[in-house]
């Protein structure tokens, strides 16, 4: 019988398999940051132990760090202590850092593959359940807890039951409006928070086929936000052209080696998938949440739920709460939701793509007055880029404060945060309560909702500003 | 990290009549800051702890080491600070009828014993602690049974992850046997890998 991709590259990891046990698998990269690491190096030196391949361990500090003034000292101390620790900790155990200031730092899961880390057919493990993301390489990767850390720092291995595999297919064609981050927040209010869990997800169809690896990390990152350990897609030519040339890449006879290794990795054709999902992708249009899970969403156009509606009682209950705590009323039209801020950036859409379709529809146009609009690049590298091509000059012409690179807004465990009762339109993956800080209110969108949203001052799509003309000197 | 054995376990529980409670509830993100792994009882469930009314801030709940908590609960981030945080808490055992995997994986490295068992069972635990605070819930992992008064329901745990609490066996220790096999595999690992060394 035929394997998917999962399983191929499951079993290609495995290095000890034994009746009653969880399989050992081998880590090809491990990735830390400042957050999840300090009690696992903690537990290393209790028990006298090094980190087994520093070869194959990178770190970043992307959480707590400042995107405004990061050549002055850390204001928080807390933060600065985290900080503090992960410098002492992989400068103790050899462990290559780049840290704030650093030309290769940034959100851990946008530097992994930038320097050409993140490729086909490896196992990624970090303390960040958003590792998902580099599953848009064909990688087996996923978040792991600090216990798991501490596991894969002393041993590169890790002992792991394997997961199902359930495929979700989009077939046909998305539409000019419609983004990757439209597809997965479809995708996860089709199967719910919960869906995913226990699988890992293929993503595959002629809509994924032609998605650049951006909008691919896009979708494999909010794997986890459908209850999904891990979200895959077969690498092919759009993939092997994105990794070729990398620092990290193989290089010459190496490279062929490998591309000829890539090719193998899809599902093969009678491959069993534990679950199929099918999604029509002509059906999809701009998707926004309402609530307080990512799975809380409906069409743009649609209005916000009555929880009456839902049939399950926990599911009512949930709506309800959220309703309260969103300030929203059953029946209200999305696209009548005022908002305070747009938070563009995070590792689901805060990649050189992302940033220029952006740029695209604020350039010219002017962030809405009260409105404030924060840019913040995945990594330095993509910020680089960005003031290459002078998109950092469209968003401050329009208004917009441009960043440091960083996690930023994500989760604001840096001063940038909401205020109680603030409501954001976010290109980030989590709408929790208190997520983007304490009483913050989020709506998750793509980058281009996000953008006509900071100009119309209400939550909206590109094709509402029609009536918003570019005023000149736009590009 | 040395983890304390879990063998059987009884004691009054807290009914969380929540779904979905994620971990930037459990425990939210500022807390993250911290690089130890005690102290975090005053963080968990932080924002809902402000509430008077909440189930963890009545008198007759104090010192319950059961939490009995409604479905997919743990959804979110991978932060074992959520783990940490309800046992620095005192909470022993965790009941619902469907945890993230992440966070499931996190509870019972550490010790933290969570048992899965269905809705309906749930909602009679719930009902129970309700009713009478004072009741109290056996979770057996010997016998694989949760116990209290008009409940007696079995649960699943495999195999290998029930013999490491029964024994606080520790997994670095446990892999670290096997060595060999882990220097067999690195040996024979094809030359375009990635390496982080730099360049
Ligand atoms: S950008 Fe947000 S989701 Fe991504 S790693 Fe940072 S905090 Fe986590």
């Amino acid at each position: 019988m035929g394997r998917t991709l999962a399983e191929k590259v499951w079993d290609d990891h495995v290095v000890r398999r034994a009746e009653g046990e969880p399989d050992l698998l081998f880590i090809d990269l491990h990735l830390l940051h400042e957050v999840t690491s300090p009690q696992a190096f903690d537990g290393l030196r209790q028990a006298g132990r090094p980190v087994r391949r520093l070869d194959l361990t990178i770190a970043t500090e992307d959480h707590n760090t400042p995107t405004l003034d990061i050549d002055k000292p850390i204001a928080d101390p807390v933060s600065r202590a985290q900080l503090e620790t992960l410098r002492k900790n992989c400068a103790d155990f050899g462990v290559r850092l780049h840290p704030l200031g650093d030309v290769e730092q940034g959100v851990v899961h946008v530097v992994g593959p930038q320097l050409g880390l993140t490729q086909p057919g490896t196992t990624v493990v970090c303390g960040d359940s958003h590792t998902s993301t580099h599953g848009a390489f064909g990688a087996l990767a996923f978040g792991i807890g600090t216990s798991q850390v501490e596991h894969v720092l002393a041993t590169q291995t890790l002992p792991l039951a394997r997961p199902k595999t359930m495929a979700i297919t989009v077939e046909g064609e998305l539409a000019d409006d419609v983004t990757a981050k439209d597809l997965i927040l479809a995708i996860i209010a089709k199967i719910g928070t919960g869906g995913g869990q226990g699988y890992i997800l293929e993503y595959r169809g002629s809509a994924i086929e032609k998605l650049s690896m951006e909008a691919r990390m896009t979708i494999c990152n909010m794997s986890i936000e459908a209850g999904a350990r891990a979200g895959m897609i077969a690498p092919d030519q759009t993939t092997f052209d994105y990794i070729e040339g990398r620092p990290h890449a193989p290089q010459g006879a190496d490279f062929d080696a490998a591309v000829a290794y890539w090719k193998t990795l899809k599902s093969d054709d009678d491959a069993v998938f534990d679950a199929e999902v099918v999604i029509d992708a002509t059906s999809l249009a701009p998707f926004v949440t309402w609530g307080t899970n990512p799975g809380q969403g409906a069409p743009l156009s649609s209005s916000v739920p009555d929880p009456a509606s839902y049939e399950d009682a926990s599911e009512r209950l949930a709506a309800e709460k959220a309703l309260e705590y969103m300030g929203l009323e059953a029946g209200q039209p999305l696209r009548d939701i005022n908002v305070d801020t747009v938070f563009v950036g995070s590792c689901t859409n805060g990649r050189i793509e992302d940033l220029r379709a952006a740029a695209a529809i604020v350039g010219g146009r002017k962030v809405a007055d009260g409105v404030r609009m924060l840019v913040v690049p995945g990594s330095v590298r993509v910020a680089l880029q960005a003031v290459e091509e002078g998109l950092d000059k469209v968003f401050t012409a329009a208004g917009a404060e441009w960043r440091h690179a960083g996690c930023s807004m994500c989760l604001g465990m840096n001063p940038d945060q909401l205020a109680p009762g603030e409501r954001s339109a976010s290109t980030s993956n989590r709408n929790f309560e208190g997520r983007q800080g304490k009483g913050g209110r989020t709506h998750l969108v793509s980058p281009q909702v996000a953008a006509a949203t900071a100009v119309l001052g209400h939550l909206a799509s590109p094709a509402d500003l029609s009536d918003t003309p570019v005023t000149a000197g736009a590009r | 990290m040395a983890m304390e054995a879990f063998t059987t376990h009884t004691g009054r529980a807290v009914p969380l009549r929540r779904s979905n409670v994620d971990t930037d509830q459990i425990i939210p993100a500022h807390w993250l800051k911290k690089v130890t792994r005690d102290g975090f009882e005053d963080g968990l469930f932080e924002a809902w702890r402000k509430d008077p009314e909440f189930v963890l801030n009545r008198p007759e709940y104090e010192g319950a080491t059961v939490l009995v908590a409604g479905p997919d609960f743990g959804t979110g981030s991978s932060r074992e600070h959520a783990v940490w945080a309800l046992q620095n808490y005192g909470f022993k055992t965790v009941i619902s009828s469907r945890f993230a995997d992440i966070f499931r994986g996190n509870s019972l490295k550490n010790g933290l014993l969570t048992v899965v068992l269905p809705q309906e069972t749930v909602d009679e635990l719930w009902a129970l602690v309700e009713a009478d605070p004072t009741a109290e819930i056996t979770v057996d992992l010997q016998d694989r049974q949760v116990r209290a008064e008009g409940v007696t329901a079995d649960f699943e745990l495999d195999e290998n992850a029930r013999w490491r609490l029964l024994n606080g066996l520790d997994d670095i220790s446990i892999t670290l046997q096997n060595e060999a096999d882990i220097a067999t595999y690195e040996s024979g690992r094809p030359a375009h890998k990635p390496s982080t060394v730099q360049a």
